[in-house]
This record gives structure tokens, sequence and C-alpha cells, in this order.
């Protein structure tokens, strides 16, 4: 099965850290993405801009609403992603619990819906 | 021709083999499809066909297997029906293949694998309880529903989207590593207990439907202590819950009061279960780690020691909910610890020892929490005070009988 491992975390966070620190940082990544990969459940992941950089759209009556900023203003901002392919839900839970980002903030762990499977019953 | 005399075998042999495997069968179903509602319905049906063939045809040499013959069939039709899965035909075939291999001999018991899905950490922690007495004992929403006090309509939607869930999450049914075991067999023993509390607050049993969840409760524990002998929390749960379940007929009079502790019939109790809860409480302490169930259940042989020898035994019960309170932080063991100290060091030291209701907001609505403040402080002599804490305790009691126990004690006060 398809997991999208959503990464929030404070984004301040990281511009307060030292530039050593923020190589450390980068390097947990690196070595967390490279053992996603030689377990050959990596399926695509991407760091994001900040959200400064972020933009809203919708359409409202015909007419394109654009905002500035990001959807949720929350404390904690979507910050990455990584998309794996493994077999079940306990085996996305490991991985998201060994991401570095588990560790300075909060990873959603959201199951991928398959093409031509029914909406769930209850929701 | 069907004879009334076969359609009456025909349903009790079904009614016999559903009490006896209907958790086998289902879970068996879902550890391959993760579906447990289409687990469900395919043993539905498949026992409905029991009901039309077995008069007609005889009940089969083996009444499990024929089952779930006829469920995997149904489940196969269903999934080719819905179309659940893109690479169907694959995926069905494997489907095919696993459910087929074990119908000729002893199918694997996976109630187990079952009971960890249910109690999943990612299912709402106020259905893992009911969802397990439907997917492992078959109980129907409604049932379940009256003995957690939820309108059926309510139970029945939380039930299925935590079956949606299960299914849509990818939950795994299987027992989890020994890694793992220890935080997530937890969460199955929290939800059994669950199960056996709620049949518990309803201790005169005119609500059969509770009371039947305590036997439920006592069921799945001991398929637990079956299932995982290595791991010493299941016996002490099942041993707290024997010993609970011992003093059942005791905890009320003929006349349906409430009986302390103390003051009960001890011809009343069941001392076989008192017996068999102490050495399962033995078993547990030989296996090396100690754990909140253990504790609790060892809180209960020291009372009924007491009881039976009439030796005072309360520093040892201080000591037993100091190291629960540790282990658990709750307040309402520092509430039973306090009463201890009561009876070691006396009343002033026991209100001493009570936890500050300013600091946790929940002990204001807690009936014992009152009631043990009106007992201390009626030993130290504060009757106006005492007086207030239990008007307050009588106020928060929903239990009829605890009700009119607690008016006694009032009455009895000094003015």
């Amino acid at each position: 099965m398809q997991y999208l491992l959503l990464l929030h975390a404070e984004e301040a966070g990281f511009m307060r850290m030292t530039p050593e620190q923020q190589k450390q940082g980068m390097a947990a990544y690196m070595a967390y993405t490279e053992a996603l990969n030689k377990a050959g459940a990596i399926k695509g992941s991407n760091r994001l801009q900040p959200v400064s950089t972020a933009t809203t759209v919708r359409v409202v009556d015909g007419k394109t609403q654009v905002l500035d900023g990001p959807y949720a203003d929350s404390k904690e901002q979507l910050g990455g992603y990584y998309l794996i392919d493994v077999p079940d839900l306990d085996a996305a839970l490991s991985w998201a619990a060994r991401c570095p980002g588990a560790s300075h903030g909060i990873i959603e762990v959201r199951p991928i819906w398959t093409m031509g499977e029914p909406a769930p019953a209850g929701a | 021709m069907v004879s009334p005399e076969g359609n009456e075998q025909a349903r009790a042999a079904t009614e016999e083999v559903a009490r006896r495997s209907y958790g086998k069968l289902v879970a068996f179903l879902a550890a391959h499809t993760r579906d447990v509602a289409a687990a469900e319905d395919a043993l539905s049906e498949a026992f409905a066909s029991a009901l039309t063939d077995w008069p007609r045809n005889g009940c089969p040499r083996n009444p499990e297997a024929w089952l779930l013959t006829v469920a995997r069939r149904k489940t196969i039709d269903m999934f080719r029906a819905a179309q659940r899965h893109q690479s169907s035909s694959e995926e069905l075939e494997l489907i095919e293949a696993t459910l087929a291999a074990p119908a000729e001999g002893e199918i694997p018991d996976e109630r187990l694998a079952m009971m960890f899905a249910c109690a999943h950490p990612s299912i709402d922690a106020a259905t893992r309880a009911p969802l397990i007495l439907q997917a492992v004992l078959g109980l129907d929403a409604k049932r379940i529903a009256s003995a957690f006090l939820a309108s059926p309509a309510a139970m029945g939607k939380r039930l299925v989207r935590a079956k949606e869930k299960i299914r849509q999450a990818g939950i795994p049914i299987r027992v989890p590593g020994n890694e793992e075991l220890p935080a997530r067999l937890d969460t199955v023993l929290n939800a059994i207990y669950a199960a056996f509390s709620e049949g518990w607050t309803d201790p005169a049993g005119a609500d059969a439907a509770r009371r039947g969840l305590t036997v439920e409760a006592l069921f799945l524990a001991r398929l637990v202590v079956t299932l995982l002998p290595e791991e010493p929390e299941a016996p002490g749960l099942l041993a707290l819950m024997l010993h609970t379940e011992a003093r059942r007929r005791a905890r009320r009079s003929a006349e349906g009061e409430f009986v302390p502790l103390a003051e009960q019939d001890q011809r009343l109790w069941d001392h076989a279960q008192i017996a068999e809860a102490e050495s399962l409480l033995h078993r547990a302490g030989s296996l090396g780690h100690i754990g909140r169930f253990q504790l609790e259940a060892a809180v209960q042989s020291a009372h009924v020691d007491r009881c039976r020898t009439g030796a005072a035994n309360w520093p040892h019960v201080a000591e037993l909910y100091s190291a629960l309170f540790a282990l658990t932080g709750s307040p309402v063991v520092l509430i039973n610890r306090a009463l201890a100290i009561a009876e070691v060091d006396g009343a002033a030291a026991g209100l001493d020892a009570m936890p500050d209701q300013t600091a946790d907001a929940r002990l204001t609505e807690y009936q014992p929490y009152w009631a043990a403040r009106c007992e201390l402080l009626a030993r130290t002599g504060a009757f106006a005070e005492a007086r207030r804490a239990n008007e307050i305790a009588i106020g928060l009691e929903r239990d009829s009988a605890v009700r009119r126990f607690l008016e006694r004690r009032r009455a009895a006060l000094p003015e």
C-alpha cells in the first residue's frame, strides 16, 4: 500500500539553527531518504519552500479568489512529504517514526486512495 | 421435505458453531483481506445457507470447514462484484489460494491478531472495546450500544467507520513483533478491561446486556492468556477480573442494597474463581515484569486475604497503591492509597494524602473522591464538612443502591 507522510514542523525552528546544526539536520534527512531507497520503499519525496511563498486559490461563484499565505494557519507548517510503498500501516508508522521530522515536528500518515475504490461507508 | 425437527436440529447446530467459531472464522477471513465488514457479511450469508442446507442434507462432519468454504466463495464473489482492487485478478487469486488452504484441516486461530487490529492505536480509543466485542465475539451493534449507553445508530456508525479504517488505512491483522508487543498488548488489555468495567457497572445484573459483557471479557482475557503465555500482564488482568467477578453476588444484599467489602458475606464469594485468580497472579509474578494489572490484582488479593484472615495488612496495601501510582499517575489510585494510609496512620494522615481536587478538575465529578473525603472527615470529627462531601457524592452517583448506601452514611453522621 502507498502512504503519504506529511511532515509538519515549526518553520522558524530551522531558521533559528546555527549553520552547523542545519547541516546536521540536512544530513539526517539524507540518511533517512537513503534508508528508504535501500528498502525499496520510496516513491517520491520533496521539501517545500517556506509558507511565506504559499498562495491559496479557490473558485467561489465562478470567480477565482487568490490569497496570499498557506491554507492552514497553525504553529506547525507543512514542510515536505515522502510517498512510500509498504505492506501495511504498521510499516508506514515505523518509517514515520524514523523520519527526523518526527523528532522536531509531527508526521501525518495518510493512505493513498486507490483508483476504483469505493468511498468509505461511514464517512 | 424438511421436517420441523430437522430444522430445529440444524438451527441448534448452526447456533452452536456460531458461538464457538464466529470470531475464529471472521478473523481468518479478514486476516487475508483486511476487510472485516466483508468477512462478517460473507459469514452471515454462510450461516443463512447452513440453515437451509443442513436440515435437507444433514449437518456436515466438519461444520466449521463447511461454513468457511461457503463464506470464502461469498467473499470472492463480493470482491469481484465490488472490484475493490485495481489488480483485482491477481489479488483475487491470492485471496482464493490463502483462504482455500486450511479448509482441509484445522483453521488457524487469528482471533488474537484481530484483537490487535481492533485495539490498534490508530483506532478511536472509545471504539476499541466495542469493535473487539463485535469482530471477535459477534455481538450485534444494538447489544453493544445498550451496554455502552450509546444509541444503536451511533454505535453502528462508529463500528462501520472503524472497520473502514482497518481496510483503508491498511491496519494489519497480525500480532505485532516482540519490540512493539508490550505497548500494543496494553491497548488490547485496556479494551478488554473497558468491556469488563461496562458490564461491572451494573452489578445487580438487572441489565442482561451489561452483565453478559463481564463473561465475554473473561473469555477474551482467557484467550489472550492462552495465546500469549509469556506475557505477565494478561494473567494479571484475568486475575483482577476474576477477583472482582468472584465477589459479585456479595456486593448486593437480598434487598438489593450495596454491601461494602468489609461487611460482605464471604460464603457468597466464588472461592474457585478466587483460587484461580491467585494462581494466575502467582504465575504472572514468575514471568519477570510487573505492570498495572498485576498490581491491581495484587490489591484485590490483599483485600480478600485481610477479610478471610482478619489480619490487617494496610501497610502492604498502601505500598501496592504507591507502586501503582508510580506506574499510572492516576489520581484515583491516590484516593485508594489515602484510605489505606488512614488505616495505618490515622484519618488526618489519610486526608493529607488525598489528591487535591483543585489540581485535577475530574475529581470534582468523581463520586468515590467525595465519599472517601466524607469517611476521613467524619473520622477526624469534622462532621459538617463530612456532610457536605457526602451530599456531593450522593449527587454524583447514578446507581440507586449506592446512593441509598451513601444516604444511610449521612443519617449516621452526628449533628
